[in-house]
């Protein structure tokens, strides 16, 4: 468990992917994208079972095996080594997207590089003339899964603004984020526009504001 | 009487011609057919299309391939590969042709290939640059893209077990790709960890049939991609 120190501002890496974690039901089926997302798996909450599947054949994926035991044949979608739980199976890629294109999939969790007040998602591609396009499984996650969930900073490293109005980059899919969890905040896409849902340690609604180029609706107890 | 096994890999890659597509197995290094790929360095077919989920890695394997200018263009979800400046800077200079293509509708398009399907409709890239151009259908209110099927003059495929008819079994994630590379090409090449005595293999735990298999050469100890980048190795 995270603890929140008094004089903290704004919620860690981990911290915004414990709160991802919390909100999965037990039972759920749940692929993890690459980065802090992979990071949800260290925090599932006690008496909830989540199940991992990993794109590249693997349902029923556990955690790094220890130093030593790395098997380049057992690997997740980030090409990282990863084990195998009890009842895990391995299967070919179009079982797999099978999986994901077909509904079976209950949340996946994702970073992003945009996302828009819509639920638009860009994380693919910046565009630029000279990028080597490289969308991997994105498109399909987001065309498939029933939730899709988005951890990601606030801003850019240069402070700005990554939930917006109208994503600049290209999009991943159109309306398809539901809830986005930042380090100052947690939002949830809905058809009114982002609704802020909660704010992090130190953080007030006007900070938010100011770091978000979409309007956005209060949570409840705030203005 | 039946008998898929090539002794030697020159001779089953031997009739490759230039300007064949070619299906090749693997995740990143997981069931990458490395030595099959190496003999096709050695063969020197050209102007060659090639399906593959990546663009290889250091420069061995299927980044050799590319690095020697065999290649003329690649069908792939993910072409950013690690440790391997090789298809980037041969992409930048307008060298190789690129059709990218998302996981699931790459591996969807060989499993169509493999089954008769000329084509299909799927809701991935719906709303996105990726499906400029294409085909689209409203069906029960949702939109669809239509993909066409892939299908190749080879592939080449790694496997963990095979016997003289063709039968595979895999090993763990290095399944991937392969299974449905064996079905969509019309020649399709195997390396195998083992071959194994007809009858050895359970019948439930057969993965690929050996209807889709037409060689099987036994590479008993094949190199590891990621260890022959690690001791600096470049291919050939």
């Amino acid at each position: 468990m995270n603890v929140i120190n008094a004089d903290q501002k704004g919620w860690s890496r981990a911290q915004m992917a414990e709160l991802a974690a919390h909100d999965i039901p037990d039972g759920s089926y749940v692929n993890l994208g690459i980065g802090i997302p992979e990071m949800v798996a260290k925090f599932v909450p006690d008496g909830r079972e989540f199940i991992y599947h990993t794109e590249n054949g693997l349902l029923g994926m556990g955690p790094e095996p220890v130093a030593g035991e790395e098997d380049h044949e057992l690997i997740n979608a980030g090409k990282k080594a990863v084990t195998i739980t009890p009842g895990g199976s391995y299967f070919h890629h179009a079982d797999s997207f099978t999986m994901i294109r077909g509904g079976h999939i209950d949340v996946c969790v994702l970073g992003a590089m945009q996302v828009s007040e819509k639920g638009d998602l860009a994380n693919w591609s910046t565009g630029a003339p000279d990028a080597i396009p490289a969308v991997g499984g994105a498109m399909d996650l987001v065309a498939g899964v029933k939730k899709v969930f988005v951890i990601t900073q606030h801003t850019t490293k240069k402070g700005d603004p990554k939930i917006v109005k109208e994503c600049t980059y290209p999009l991943t899919g159109p309306k398809v984020v539901s809830r986005i969890y930042t380090d100052l905040c947690v939002l949830e896409v809905t058809t009114n526009g982002l609704k802020v849902l909660k704010l992090a340690p130190g953080i007030s609604f006007e900070e938010v504001v100011e770091k978000t180029d979409a309007p956005l609706i209060a949570c409840e107890g705030e203005k | 009487m039946i008998d898929k096994r090539k002794s030697t890999i020159a001779e089953v890659i031997a009739d490759i011609h230039d300007g064949a597509t070619i299906m090749i197995g693997g995740f990143g290094e997981a069931g990458s057919p490395t030595e099959l790929i190496h003999a096709l360095i050695d063969q020197g077919a050209k102007d060659l299309t090639i399906i593959n989920n990546n663009t290889g890695n250091g420069e061995v394997g299927l980044a050799a391939l590319i690095k020697q200018g065999q290649v003329k263009k690649m069908i792939c979800s993910y072409p950013r590969s690690s440790h391997s400046k090789v298809f980037p800077e041969l992409y930048r200079a307008g060298k190789i042709e690129l059709e990218i293509v998302p996981q699931g509708t790459l591996a969807e398009r060989i499993r169509a290939g493999g089954a008769g399907i000329p084509a299909f409709y799927t809701a991935t890239t719906v709303g996105t640059v990726l499906a400029d151009g294409k085909e689209s259908r409203t069906i029960e209110g949702r939109e669809y893209v239509m993909e066409y099927a892939l299908k190749a003059d080879y592939a080449l495929v790694k496997c963990e077990l095979a016997d003289r008819l063709g039968n595979l079994t895999y090993n763990k994630t290095a399944r991937n790709f392969n299974p449905i590379m064996c079905t969509a090409a019309n020649t399709t090449i195997v390396q195998a960890h083992k071959i194994v005595e007809v009858g050895e293999l359970n019948p439930e735990m057969i993965v690929t049939p050996n209807v889709f298999v037409d060689w099987v050469v036994e590479v008993t100890e094949p190199q590891i991609e990621s260890q022959m980048i690690a001791q600096g190795v470049s291919y050939p």
